[in-house]
């Protein structure tokens, strides 16, 4: 029987996708109502007075809700989900407005109503009076504090932290050479293409509730909304349909909807849907990426890194739910694959009335490589050495793994690189992108007039963090295997890899093993899809599940056929002895075996009368054992697995209009064992693809007054297959992990994270003037090459 | 405010006669997807532009998002649903984006799908640069497109 794990297998999801058979959320719950929310147009105001009257002749108007219908645990606060202790001025925001909003898109009424149509006339006919307070926008305002976006937080300041090892300052002071660099990241956000959205159904006669939400999260969700509406957590069933992208913004939970919307159907009695709409998704859902950090560095003559230290300034959004996630991310996985000889980082998190920040692919990655990655193009260009030697002058080797660097991570645990090889993958790299060869190539562009410009960047990336996932294996009499496990999935196809997983472990085909995710009636514990930890943690999970499962088999079937459990083997779904033909059994046989039924009702049942199993000394399931066959176990890893990478990129641009076009894109990729290449492949495309558009194009454009200006797939500008590179050129080193039984890493986030480092390398390279700031669009690189040519005047 | 005027809209939609009774302003997806509950037709930006809603109409390729169902009464829809066979056997469309990883959430695929089926009429022998032409219109945050061109091409080979 051929092995699933490492072979190219198409997907089984794809069928029902192709054919118009997904089931997202919208797509559910046609007899729903439906809700519409009256959102802030203001950044910063005060809440005088919401006048409904208008809104209440609105033909087909069910009910509108505002802040003083919420009672109890509902007119809290919305939970900090993540607390931190150096969040000493954390703040959330009520599920609907109180008395003061703090971004445009804040919600400060729900209507529901016939359909979204009706909704819609309705909440624009409720009349909010708001007083206007000065907005606070962007990292400078927020630093400068002339304006308070909370007026008990001050300086904006929710948050300072600092880690170091070594003395940087006393290590900088000391080297032989310094450099100083301010680098700025803006805001962009995950953007898929399904928005959020929930439904909610309420059983009065149960007194159950069940909701459907487009989510990263259903574990999480479900215990926020048992929380806010005061259920018992048994009576709460989420469930994840097919969801439409997450990268991120979905994780983020409760959202005001997910508790309004259940909140509403219990009331009514009725079914209520909310689906978000894209302008909706623009201004009320979360952003990320916006930094600027400060760096400072002592190096040696070959660019070894002596002393390090960034202060950073993170821009958190008018709320922090989330936590400190990604400016600790920032701060830990900044150091990459190098190991400076001293390191301190220091940051702030500060309010601006804009939306909220929470993790984005990559969070707070992107910008960690992107301050690395131009601090050691800097080194090079001041020492006029090749960036490639600078960068190797820095790696940890291979034998010095694990790495401790001696800082704590966003999970608490301590930063320990388990495996990687640098070195072997910038040969690789170096190789694919024809690194030696450029200059050639470059003097043969320049005698055709064509400026061209090759970078590279590289990055370490925690994966699979934990605390745990578990997985449930279940054998049934027809010889299916079902399997569940709590993490939820927006199409990374887990249900392939999961089953190729099962399968090889339990030696059944593919097409018997049956997987689901994310719904929490058939696996309530679990996390979360988020830091590239699905494959790892719930991969991990459910082989030792399906280990579980396996062993039972054997131990049953060895008994039936009177053979050591040693000289079994599994072929696609039938026990046999090893060299011994004939002496078989299937495992729909063994699992009516395992289960001491007193009904007989399928032929599994009738198959199973010819063996013999249990002791009739004992009661019929021994004390030690449980009817069926049932794997469940749980993966909890000590601390998380670290995969690795590097892109280089050839970027020709345009001497007059300044476009910046993509000539050439080159990934090598250390995500462990590989459990299907075609997969992988997949989340590398279409993370370079997010990582151009984050580097040469997607910036959220605040006014001055806190007004998204771009809050549309018209102006936001995402790639289209015309802004991608015409083909990516991927090579994979595969050092497994050695703490999962499978020796995988994450591989979700990774095509991301070096992309603004990489186009800032290779944009500098081809102009010849440091590039500080991403994105970059062609107009700002027009600016920046006059500035550059008055400042050479 | 009283109740809004209903019009009664004929459309053949992927060979079947549907008669609804809609709102002037009830937009073409919402009828498909609510009123005649062919929910395969996604929508991703309310506004033309990420081509998610695309479904043929008599054969063209057009934003549903972007049309009012009233103005297209008695005219003849495609969506994603009526792009497979009768016994259920996929289009070469459909089979090439199967064959070539071409989906990941699949939440824009229905758009690409009809969008590459009008596209293959038009040029059943397509480059790599027809091939990128032709999806030049649609959005898609997972794949980075890569495998999308691969199976515009994969495609027209299994039309051959």
């Amino acid at each position: 029987m051929t092995k699933m794990f490492g072979e190219p297998i198409k997907r089984v999801e794809d069928r029902r996708l192709v054919t118009g058979a997904g089931a997202f959320l919208d797509d559910l719950g046609h007899d729903a109502l439906a809700a519409a929310l009256v959102r802030s147009p203001h950044a910063h105001a005060r809440i005088v007075d919401i006048d409904v009257t208008a809104a209440l002749d609105v033909d087909g108007l069910v009910a509108i809700y505002t802040y003083d219908d919420l009672t109890g645990p509902l007119a809290d606060p919305l939970p900090l989900l993540i607390p931190h202790p150096a969040l000493t001025h954390g703040r959330t925001a009520y599920a609907l407005a109180r008395d003061q909003v703090n971004h445009v898109g804040e919600p400060i009424a729900m209507v529901v109503a016939r359909d979204r149509y009706v909704a819609e006339d309705a909440a624009e006919r409720i009349a909010v009076t708001y007083e206007p307070l000065p907005a606070v926008v962007g990292i400078d305002a927020a630093r400068a504090a002339a304006h308070l976006v909370h007026d008990d937080v001050p300086g904006n300041v929710g948050a300072r932290m600092m880690q170091e090892y070594g003395d940087a300052e006393a290590a900088i002071a000391g080297a032989p050479h310094r450099l100083t660099l301010d680098l700025t990241v803006e805001r962009s956000a995950s953007t898929p293409l399904e928005t959020r959205g929930v439904l909610a159904r309420w059983d009065n006669e149960s007194q159950r509730l069940r909701l459907w939400s487009s989510t990263q999260t259903s574990t999480g969700l479900r215990a926020a909304v048992a929380a806010k509406l005061g259920l018992d957590l048994t009576n709460v069933e989420v469930i994840t349909p097919d969801v439409g992208g997450g990268f991120g913004v979905k994780i983020m939970h409760p959202w005001p909807e997910e508790v309004l919307v259940p909140m509403a159907a219990r009331a009514l009695g009725q079914p209520v849907k909310f689906t978000e709409d894209r302008r909706e998704h623009f201004i009320a859902a979360a952003h990320e990426r916006a930094q600027q950090h400060h760096v400072e560095v002592g190096f040696d003559d070959e660019g070894r890194l002596l002393g390090l230290h960034v202060t950073f300034w993170h821009d958190h959004g008018a709320y922090t739910p989330y936590g400190l996630i990604v400016p600790i991310v920032t701060s830990t996985q900044l150091l990459g694959p190098y190991k400076p000889g001293a390191y301190r980082v220091e940051f702030e998190s500060l309010y601006t009335n804009t939306v909220i920040v929470t993790p984005y692919r990559g969070a707070g990655r992107p910008q960690g490589a992107f301050v690395m990655e131009r601090t050691l193009d800097a080194i090079a260009r001041e020492l006029r050495l090749d960036r490639v030697a600078v960068r190797e002058t820095n790696f940890i080797q291979p034998d010095e793994m694990p790495y401790d660097f001696g800082l704590t991570f966003q999970d608490g645990r301590p930063l320990v690189y388990d495996s990687g090889d640098f070195p072997a993958s910038m040969e690789k790299l170096k190789k694919l992108v024809g690194w030696d060869s450029f200059e050639a190539f470059r003097a043969a562009a320049r005698a055709d007039g064509r400026q061209v410009g090759i970078g590279l960047a590289c990055y370490v990336e925690v994966t699979g963090v934990g605390p745990y996932v578990g997985g449930h294996v279940l054998i049934e009499t027809s010889g299916k295997v079902k399997v569940a496990t709590g993490l939820t999935t927006q199409g990374q196809g887990h249900q392939t890899v999961f089953a190729q997983i099962v399968a090889d472990e339990l030696g059944v085909r593919m097409e018997d093993v049956e997987v689901v995710t994310g719904d929490t009636r058939r696996f309530p514990y679990a996390v979360g899809t988020f830091a590239s930890r699905a494959a790892v943690m719930s991969g991990s999970a459910i082989a030792l599940a399906a280990r579980a499962a396996r062993e039972k088999v054997l131990r049953v079937a060895a008994e039936a056929l009177e053979a050591d459990p040693k000289d079994l083997e599994i072929v696609e779904g039938i026990v046999r002895v090893k060299g011994n033909p004939g002496a078989e059994i299937a495992l729909g046989t063994v699992a009516v075996l395992s289960n001491p039924l007193r009904y007989a009702f399928d032929e599994a049942s009738k198959a199973a009368t010819q063996f013999a199993v249990g002791d009739p000394g004992k009661p019929p399931v021994a004390e030690d054992d449980e009817p069926g066959i049932e794997g469940r176990d749980y993966y909890s890893p000590p601390h998380a697995t670290f995969a690795n990478g590097m892109h280089a990129v050839i970027v020709e641009t345009d001497p007059d209009t300044a476009e910046i076009t993509i000539l050439k894109y080159c990934v090598v990729h250390d995500c462990g064992n590989l459990i299907n290449p075609r997969i992988v492949e997949g989340q590398i495309h279409g993370g370079v693809a997010q990582g151009v558009g984050g580097a040469l194009y997607e910036r959220m454009a605040y006014d001055e007054h806190g007004q998204l200006q771009n809050a549309s797939f018209m102006d936001f500008l995402m790639p289209y297959v015309t802004e991608v590179p015409r083909g990516i050129e991927i090579d994979h080193l595969e050092t497994p992990s050695p703490l999962n039984p499978l020796g995988i890493k994450g591989a979700g986030e990774a095509g991301v994270i070096p992309s603004a480092a990489v186009f800032a390398s290779a944009i500098e390279d081809a102009e010849g003037f440091p590039i500080t700031a991403m994105p970059i669009s062609p107009s700002d690189l027009f600016a920046l090459r006059q500035q550059n040519q008055e400042g050479s005047r | 405010m009283s109740a809004e005027p209903l019009h009664d809209v004929g459309l053949v939609v992927n060979g079947a006669a549907h008669s609804v009774r809609v709102p002037a302003r009830r937009l073409l997806s919402d009828c498909l997807r609510h009123d005649m509950r062919l929910t395969g037709t996604h929508v991703g930006c309310e506004h033309g532009v990420c081509g998610a809603c695309t479904v043929l109409l008599d054969g063209e390729p057009v934003r549903s998002c972007l049309l009012l169902a009233v103005s297209v009464d008695g005219h003849e829809i495609t969506t994603v649903e009526g792009l497979a066979g009768l016994t259920g056997e996929l289009s070469p469309v459909q089979q090439a984006f199967e064959d070539c990883h071409g989906l990941q959430c699949g939440f824009c695929t229905p758009g690409f799908l009809t969008t590459i089926t009008a596209g293959l009429r038009a040029t059943p022998d397509p480059t790599e640069d027809d091939a990128r032409e032709m999806i030049g219109g649609n959005l898609c945050r997972c794949t980075g497109y890569q495998n999308i061109v691969a199976a515009v091409l994969r495609a027209a080979e299994l039309s051959r």
